[in-house]
């Protein structure tokens, strides 16, 4: 995707700069850039690395696991064509579970095993099951507690109150989820 | 507005202390498990650093050619139409396409409009209540092999859609 629009971004603009005279702005503003990166990515290391490990700590313990059996009665719902208690059960609130904690990196990998275990049940190999789509639904939601990345940023920023958008996230994401679920669940039906 | 936000102040302590004592009554060394977390998220940082370096630079280029004034012009009738403030549209075009992009994009306005200012919060709310849709996708779909994705795009483009329109709501509210 990037292969396409990064180019298209800098050609664009350095054409309309040439053509508009802003060409001074264009050569200060690639060098303000680098640094800026280097400044951001100096200052996302801390909050990056601190959540990390915490991350850690918490996919050790049995927090997950508590946490999955709170999940329980709302995943019979979502997905009443899984089996409850089953192998494909487990691990979609798994990747549930890891992407309310921010960790990404576990997330996905849990996420394709139950996937691949979905197209085992899945009647028709070549088209996504009705769980498969609303499991993808789930993981576009950005189902995340600490929204960890975007207040790194703000505490890098000099924010007088980074972790201020918290509550507002929560508010939002739960809007977009409800949405995307009901919606999957209309054209599910619409397409039977 | 106290009350929301205390609860988003309490939120990160309360998390990290709940998953502290979870650690300390299951009796792990919590110290080493939080060192060995914390050096997967030095390999994070190294890993979006040369993204961030090339998206800065197309970002920077497309800001001071002029020719993002030029693009939000032109959709500006829409945007109106919709109440979404027009500084926000490279944000919400570039969210559901590339992560990183729009992480660049999030805190290119952040500081151009302040951190603390509406504009800076609406853009801190849509980046953390939204995902990188087509990336989602399209790495969960090609995973098993499935080209036909069925409606899935549109309910995902749906969610993002409410996501951005809700994140506007709660700002407009907050400020």
């Amino acid at each position: 995707m990037l292969n396409i629009i990064w180019p298209i971004f800098i050609i664009i603009s350095f054409i309309y700069a040439l053509l508009s005279g802003n060409i001074d702005n264009v050569n200060n503003s690639i060098f303000q850039s680098t640094s800026d990166a280097v400044k951001l990515s100096v200052d996302l290391l801390g909050t990056v690395c601190l959540w990390s490990g915490i991350m850690e700590i918490a996919s050790n313990t049995k927090v997950i696991v508590h946490l999955t059996d709170t999940l329980k009665p709302i995943l019979r719902k979502v997905f009443p064509e899984v089996k409850p208690d089953s192998q494909v059960q487990k691990e979609i609130s798994m990747n549930i579970i890891a992407n309310i904690l921010g960790l990404g990196n576990a997330a996905t990998p849990i996420g394709l095993k139950a996937m691949d275990t979905m197209q085992k049940e899945n009647k028709d190999k070549d088209k996504l099951s009705n769980s498969m789509i609303m499991f993808i639904i789930l993981n576009t939601a950005s189902l995340q507690l600490i929204p960890t990345t975007v207040i790194a940023i703000r505490n890098s920023l000099n924010s007088s109150n980074p972790t201020q958008i918290i509550f507002p996230v929560w508010v939002a994401t739960i809007i977009a989820a409800i949405t995307g679920v009901t919606v999957t669940k209309i054209l599910i039906k619409l397409n039977k | 507005m106290k009350i929301i936000n205390y609860i988003s102040s309490a939120a990160m302590p309360i998390v990290i202390l709940v998953i502290l004592l979870y650690g300390l009554t299951e009796k792990k060394n919590v110290f080493d498990l939080f060192i060995d977390g914390a050096k997967k998220g030095l390999k994070i940082v190294i890993k979006i650093f040369p993204t961030l370096i090339g998206l800065f630079v197309a970002i920077g280029a497309l800001r001071s050619s002029g020719i993002i004034n030029l693009i939000i012009n032109l959709i500006m009738p829409l945007l109106n139409l919709l109440n979404i403030p027009s500084e926000i549209m490279p944000l919400a075009i570039l969210r559901p396409i590339s992560g990183s992009a729009s992480m660049a994009v999030a805190t290119d306005i952040m500081k151009n409009f302040g951190v603390d200012s509406t504009i800076g919060i609406l853009a801190s709310v849509i980046m953390g209540s939204t995902e990188t849709t087509l990336y989602t996708i399209a790495v969960y779909s090609s995973s098993v092999g499935i080209k036909n994705t069925r409606f899935v795009l549109w309910a995902a483009l749906a969610a993002d859609l409410a996501g951005i329109i809700a994140s506007v709501v709660i700002c407009r509210m907050m400020s």
